[in-house]
């Protein structure tokens, strides 16, 4: 088994290790479930003082664009509440860039999703991060746990 | 880290996500439906190749077997395990991705 | 090793039900430890249990109730998950002014918290889904 070097390990309060959680988002909206029931273990899961983020990938990247009207629909819809994460500390939302070219879209086509930042007197920050694929198989390979919606 | 793919890659994305995900020296696990992209001379064929030379794929034998998969029809140097194989993966890997 | 396992579909439908016992068997079978399976999206359907499959077929849900009783296997349906699909306990029924209640021998309902502790107490989670 793979050592592991405690000494980078980061605690929360209770002086339990702090794991980084990421949550990744391959599913369009309202076709399916799983991107809003991804959203509630997002939320929820922000109680627990762990490093979470969230990636969207592929279809996913449709989660976060403009203008979703579900009324005609008669469902919920579920964009608004991801302008909620920035309130519960979920401030990373890493989105692929290949993932976006492949369906036309750029950053001005997705929601302006923002966080105050604490630390520099509430300066509100975009949540959304563009990266690359390379990058986000960084990111993936920094995860303790992973879990796809 | 051991990834997980269930799905046939001539039906799903993910098996091609992951690839272009998983970092080389990965262990690539192919569960359920996915196990067809273990087989020789399909469209799929030449991206498991190459990703075998950077990754070691895995075929659970189970799921093969329910599918009438035999070795004759496998891409060559494809490790088969069984769900005790599948196991020891998750043990000796740090951290497991499902790619559902 | 303390293994989590989260299963997101339904018995029958998916064959994730089915891949996720057989995995937690082998868990078992090598000496590690399962620290909880959480059932999410339609997998909170392995819950119930009003299921009546064909005889000469697998019964999904007893299974995981014999998994529960002769392991101590901590089974947990997600509260939310099963609320929108129809699965309760009697608390929940009457919580919920139901006429009735479902839950399977060995199932718990819980939050989702409860899959989050799930990822930090184990050192694998698995999920097992469509």
């Amino acid at each position: 088994m793979k050592q592991i070097d405690y000494w980078f390990l980061v605690t929360n309060e209770s002086g339990k290790a702090v794991k980084k959680f990421m949550y990744v988002n391959r599913h369009a909206p309202h076709g399916t479930i799983y991107p809003l029931e991804g959203l509630e273990v997002a939320l929820v899961g922000a109680a627990f003082d762990q490093d979470v983020s969230m990636a969207f990938i592929g279809d996913g990247v449709f989660q976060l664009t403009k203008g979703q009207d579900t009324a005609d629909l008669g469902i919920k819809n579920c964009a608004p509440t991801y302008g909620a994460l920035g309130d519960y500390e979920v401030t990373k939302l890493y989105v692929e860039q290949e993932s976006l070219d492949e369906r036309g879209l750029e950053l001005n086509d997705l929601m302006n999703l923002t966080w105050e930042d604490e630390e520099e007197d509430w300066a509100e920050k975009p949540s959304i991060r563009v990266v690359s694929r390379a990058q986000l198989s960084d990111l993936l390979e920094q995860q303790d746990v992973i879990l796809n919606f | 880290m051991l990834h997980t793919v269930n799905k046939s890659p001539f039906d799903s994305h993910s098996l091609q996500t992951c690839l272009g995900l998983a970092k080389a020296g990965s262990d690539i696990l192919l569960i359920e439906d996915a196990v067809y992209a273990a087989m020789s001379g399909t469209a799929m064929t030449s991206l498991i190749e190459s990703a075998m030379s950077s990754s070691t794929i895995y075929v659970l034998e189970p799921d093969l077997r329910a599918r009438g998969i035999g070795s004759e029809k496998m891409i060559s140097g494809i490790n088969l395990v069984g769900y005790d194989g599948f196991v020891e993966l998750a043990v000796t890997n740090d951290k497991v991705q499902s790619w559902l | 090793m303390k293994f989590s396992v989260m299963v997101n579909e339904g018995p029958y439908t998916h064959q994730a039900a089915d891949t996720a016992y057989h995995f937690i068997r082998a868990v078992l079978d090598a000496g590690h430890e399962i620290f909880r399976v959480f059932f999410y999206h339609d997998g909170v359907h392995n819950g119930t249990r009003m299921t009546t499959p064909p005889q000469d077929d697998r019964h999904i849900v007893d299974r995981w109730s014999e998994l529960a009783h002769d392991h101590d296997i901590d089974l947990v349906v997600c509260v939310a998950a099963a609320q929108r699909r129809g699965i309760l306990d009697k608390d929940e029924a009457k919580r919920n002014g139901k006429d009735g209640h479902n839950i399977a021998p060995g199932f718990r309902i819980s939050g989702l918290g409860q899959l989050i502790e799930a990822g930090i107490e184990a050192d694998r989670l698995l999920v097992f889904g469509d």
